[in-house]
């Protein structure tokens, strides 16, 4: 079996893909009242990127052996995880009208493979990811297979202390087939991520622990894919991208204001926010 | 029992391509006929047993069928959510393997003790929890589990646990064995344990209580059809397990009996008391403290007929 080219989107397809992602989000989270609408928003380019550009995944194949893995390790962005793998054809957009009603597949985190197309493992506790994108690196290099493992985590997410030794064991075992990317929106669930852990350096941190570490800004769908191309190009050595984001991007009151990790939009802020995601 | 283990991951590496074991940097030297047959199998994960877990489980959810080892407490309530997570909830045919279980590890203290493992994890959906009480045991219920569509936790003791189980032994996991017969009274048990309750059956023979042993092999799956036979055999029980007497085989033994209609049975759970050991020796010495060793089983025996 075959893993399937990637999509390959041109930047303007992406874009506008990203724009209709936002407002389909926006939208489900004020009707379905599913929060972590902050940190949804500010990885949209991100989950783009990697589906409709980078990603060896086919749709019609989602359990195809060679395809490559990607593991949402901040599990509570479910909600554009959800919207990017119905935009992608794994399921339909119309299941999506389920989410958060009682009885539905579609709640606040990835449930485990069988119940969603595309979803590869079971995330919301964090730090759990990148630990098992970790060991399907592993698995596909005992299986001879072409394999690629992607870990999205959250800057919250990089205080657990499982993220640090899946990196430590990485280096140890020159995985070079696995990308760490981190959506670095500087904010976790009550305060700013660098003073709750003092994470910064973040990269050098990565650095140290042996990975091969690019800054980029996580917004830029060029930078996103030119720091993917550089991560697969790597040998010997993990990849990380630690993507400078803004929470809440995309709607101007929503942007940089932790409130909307956990609030949801009443009527009159989903006008409002759909007003501002126009195609230009 | 550890170096049956490892000869028979041995033969299953050899056997099989997609087995492989993890390692918590422990067992040095004890796998290296297993890294000489399998060594891109092989993965020395560190003392990090969070992400060894995970990176199981992620093996598993790609098609291997790993094996996870280290010592007993360290594999399981050190990283219970990582095993609750990524390998039961996902159903992840990942195998857990606690070393040194119970008070094989005796001296090196409460850190290293294992008391509450059996207790914490018969709890977590669609996992089996076995404690072989020798080598033979242990070998079949291996070959069972890392091909089984359930994750399995097996506690296994250290060196120089005696065999217990002749050639008629139906082993494997879920199922239950006789391993001495008697009349008056039943002892169930778990784990190597169990060659002290023989011992102190032959001791109370002689003066006309008869005792018969059996190895239930685990807490979970139990044995249902085989307690249903003992059910009409005896109505004195004991469980006996190396594990704390709270949550452990006992409890498993009587909520077994809660939902079984019809039967009148007593039983006495013997095992670790509610408390941390602070008064330390070797395994023995623990053992004999605890009157769970061959002295202490007899004279519990003899009480049972005596009051």
């Amino acid at each position: 079996m075959k893993a399937s080219a990637p999509i390959q989107m041109s930047t303007t397809e992406l874009k506008n893909t990203a724009m209709r992602m936002r407002q389909r989000l926006v939208t489900t989270s004020a009707n379905a009242k599913i929060p972590h609408l902050g940190s949804c928003l500010s990885c949209v380019e991100i989950l783009v990127a990697l589906y409709c550009h980078e990603l060896r995944i086919d749709p019609e194949e989602p359990e195809d052996r060679n395809r490559d893995r990607f593991l949402l390790s901040k599990g509570h962005s479910a909600p554009i995880l959800f919207q990017v793998l119905a935009e992608c054809g794994f399921f339909h957009l119309k299941d999506l009208e389920a989410f958060g009603k009682a009885g539905s597949v579609f709640h606040e985190h990835p449930p485990k493979p069988g119940y969603i197309p595309g979803i590869e493992a079971a995330t919301g506790s964090l730090g759990h990811g990148l630990p098992m994108a970790l060991g399907m690196a592993l698995a596909a290099r005992i299986q001879k297979r072409p394999t690629r493992c992607y870990a999205l985590l959250s800057d919250g997410e990089c205080n657990e202390g499982s993220i640090w030794e899946a990196a430590m064991l990485a280096a140890a075992q020159k995985v070079d087939t696995i990308t760490a990317i981190i959506d670095y929106n500087k904010w976790q669930a009550t305060g700013r991520s660098q003073e709750i852990m003092a994470l910064d350096p973040l990269a050098g941190k990565w650095e140290a622990f042996g990975w091969h570490a690019q800054e980029i800004d996580g917004h830029n769908f060029e930078a996103i894919k030119a720091a993917l191309d550089i991560a697969r190009a790597e040998e010997k050595r993990p990849s990380v991208i630690v993507a400078h984001t803004v929470k809440g991007k995309g709607v101007s009151f929503m942007e940089d204001d932790n409130n909307w990790h956990y609030r949801t939009p009443n009527t009159d802020e989903l006008e409002a926010a759909l007003r501002e995601l126009e195609f230009e | 029992m550890r170096d049956a283990f490892a000869r028979e991951m041995t033969c299953l590496g050899a056997e099989h391509s997609d087995i492989a074991l993890l390692s918590g940097d422990i067992g040095n030297r004890m796998f290296d006929h297993f890294k000489q047959v399998a060594p891109e199998r092989f993965f020395n994960c560190g003392i990090a047993e969070a992400n060894m877990m995970s990176v199981a489980a992620g093996m598993a959810l790609s098609g291997l069928r790993p094996v996870v080892y280290t010592i007993t407490p360290f594999v399981t309530t050190r990283c219970l959510e990582q095993i609750r997570v990524g390998v039961a909830y996902h159903q992840a045919p990942v195998v857990i393997v606690g070393t040194g279980s119970g008070l094989s590890y005796s001296e090196l203290g409460p850190t290293h003790h294992s008391l509450e493992d059996m207790a914490i994890l018969r709890t977590l959906p669609g996992l089996n929890v076995v404690a072989p009480a020798d080598s033979a045991e242990l070998v079949a219920q291996l070959r069972q589990a890392i091909y089984a569509s359930h994750p399995t936790y097996m506690r296994i003791g250290k060196k120089g646990e005696p065999p217990l189980h002749t050639t008629s032994s139906r082993l494997g996991i879920g199922k239950a064995n006789m391993l001495k017969e008697g009349n008056d009274l039943l002892l169930l048990g778990v784990g190597p344990i169990i060659a002290e309750a023989v011992k102190a059956a032959e001791m109370v023979a002689g003066e006309g209580i008869s005792v018969a042993v059996a190895s239930l092999g685990g807490v979970k799956p139990l044995d249902t059809g085989f307690l249903e036979v003992m059910a009409q055999r005896f109505t004195r029980w004991m469980s006996l397990e190396e594990h704390g007497i709270t949550g452990g085989l006992g409890s498993a033994l009587l909520e077994w009996l809660a939902e079984h209609e019809g039967a009148s049975i007593r039983v006495k759970r013997l095992g670790v008391p509610d408390v941390f050991l602070h008064e330390l020796g070797n395994q023995s010495y623990t053992r004999r403290l605890l009157e769970i060793d061959a002295d202490g089983l007899a004279r519990s025996f003899r009480k049972e007929f005596t009051t």
